[in-house]
């Protein structure tokens, strides 16, 4: 996630403004947030306004516009998962890291948020990181699968 | 169009000649008939944002309804600008703009007109009814893009980007005129008290010339157009 990183992304889809939101999902995939230097940086070389560059930002909710941590937590508040007991994962979750959903540690270490739903619910109650889905989820067990991640 | 293909049309009893690839708005227009708009401006291209326009079509037997602003003239339709339902979508999207912006005087004129009741809905009072009128004008005419939509669905607003507002919205404020709640004009000097306090890029001013009048255009009942 340097800054080479980056300008390499941008450089790729130089003079391409129809590439913008290909531009912003390989920068939001390296960086995990937009920031909005970065989206001059992209207006200025694929030759799209700001204001569009933001309207795209913004609209899609894949992209972030605040910074995220290294490792995207995710526990799944669907129906299926609640009724196994995924408020005691969100409990859990939200002890050992201190964090409320939507919220990012000051270390950039990880981003916890609640979803619903994450399309496992067989396997639920479940946890993700990083999109590996740790199913059948135990308050217990959260611990040693977080401390995976650094 | 490198042929200009003549349609002929009936709209409200009147047989309408129009061109191939007019809209049903532009043609009715230009026969000097009304239809309501709020997101519609000569200059730009169709929006199809504020539903407004919308007219009943008869085309081989059918009833439609369209949003004129966007909906392609076509031969032999029947096109009714006023009707028992047509008023009625009318009078419902005003009242649903209203709780937004119960005050605008263009909304205000169509409410007395079809009979909306401005307190229908629960007031979300955003001032602005997202016509996109600024963020397009500033695109298409203007091509500075100082205000753009940000967020989407029931959240989507618009948002002047300082940057760019900085140095050149002062100077124009062409948007402040065609907004149709006076939201944009607010907008911008939110924006400015915000992001820029006292740094907007006004005209150079020689010592001669007198101080340039303040160009706020003060809130006022829009004289009704057509």
């Amino acid at each position: 996630m340097s800054e080479q990183t980056i300008d390499g992304i941008i450089e790729k889809y130089r003079g391409q403004p129809n590439s913008l939101i290909h531009a912003l999902v390989e920068i939001q995939h390296e960086n995990h947030w937009l920031p909005r230097d970065v989206m001059h940086k992209v207006a200025a070389a694929l030759q799209v306004p700001f204001a569009q560059v933001m309207q795209i930002a913004s609209f899609y909710k894949a992209f972030s516009l605040t910074p995220k941590g290294r490792h995207e937590v995710h526990v799944c508040t669907g129906m299926t998962c609640h009724l196994r007991g995924a408020a005691k994962l969100r409990a859990k979750v939200e002890e050992l890291t201190g964090l409320k959903d939507g919220e990012t540690d000051a270390d950039s270490r990880f981003t916890y948020e609640t979803g619903a739903c994450l399309g496992s619910c067989s396997i639920g109650p479940e946890l993700i990181v990083d999109g590996k889905h740790y199913g059948r989820m135990t308050p217990e067990k959260i611990e040693d699968v977080l401390k995976q991640y650094e | 169009m490198s042929e200009m293909t003549e349609i002929v049309l009936t709209i409200d009893g009147q047989e309408i000649k129009a061109t191939a690839g007019m809209t049903v708005l532009q043609a009715a227009q230009k026969a000097g008939i009304y239809i309501p708009t709020l997101c519609h401006h000569e200059k730009l291209e169709a929006f199809g944002g504020c539903r407004l326009c919308m007219v009943e079509v008869e085309a081989r037997g059918w009833t439609s309804y369209v949003v004129s602003c966007v909906y392609p003239v076509a031969k032999d339709i029947v096109v009714r600008t006023r009707s028992a339902k047509v008023d009625k979508i009318r009078k419902v999207l005003v009242e649903e703009l209203m709780a937004h912006a119960p005050d605008a005087p263009e909304l205000i004129r169509l409410a007395e007109e079809y009979g909306a009741d401005r307190n229908r809905f629960e007031r979300d009072a955003s001032f602005c009814i997202v016509c996109g009128l600024c963020v397009r004008y500033c695109n298409e005419v203007k091509q500075k893009n100082a205000v753009g939509f940000i967020d989407n669905g029931a959240r989507r607003e618009i948002s002047f980007i300082p940057e760019v507002a900085k140095d050149e919205c002062w100077d124009c404020q062409e948007c402040f005129t065609i907004c149709p709640t006076s939201y944009a004009q607010a907008a911008y000097l939110l924006t400015e008290a915000l992001a820029f306090p006292g740094q907007r890029k006004v005209p150079i001013k020689t010592t001669q010339a007198p101080e340039p009048t303040r160009r706020v255009i003060p809130i006022m009942p829009v004289a009704a157009t057509t």
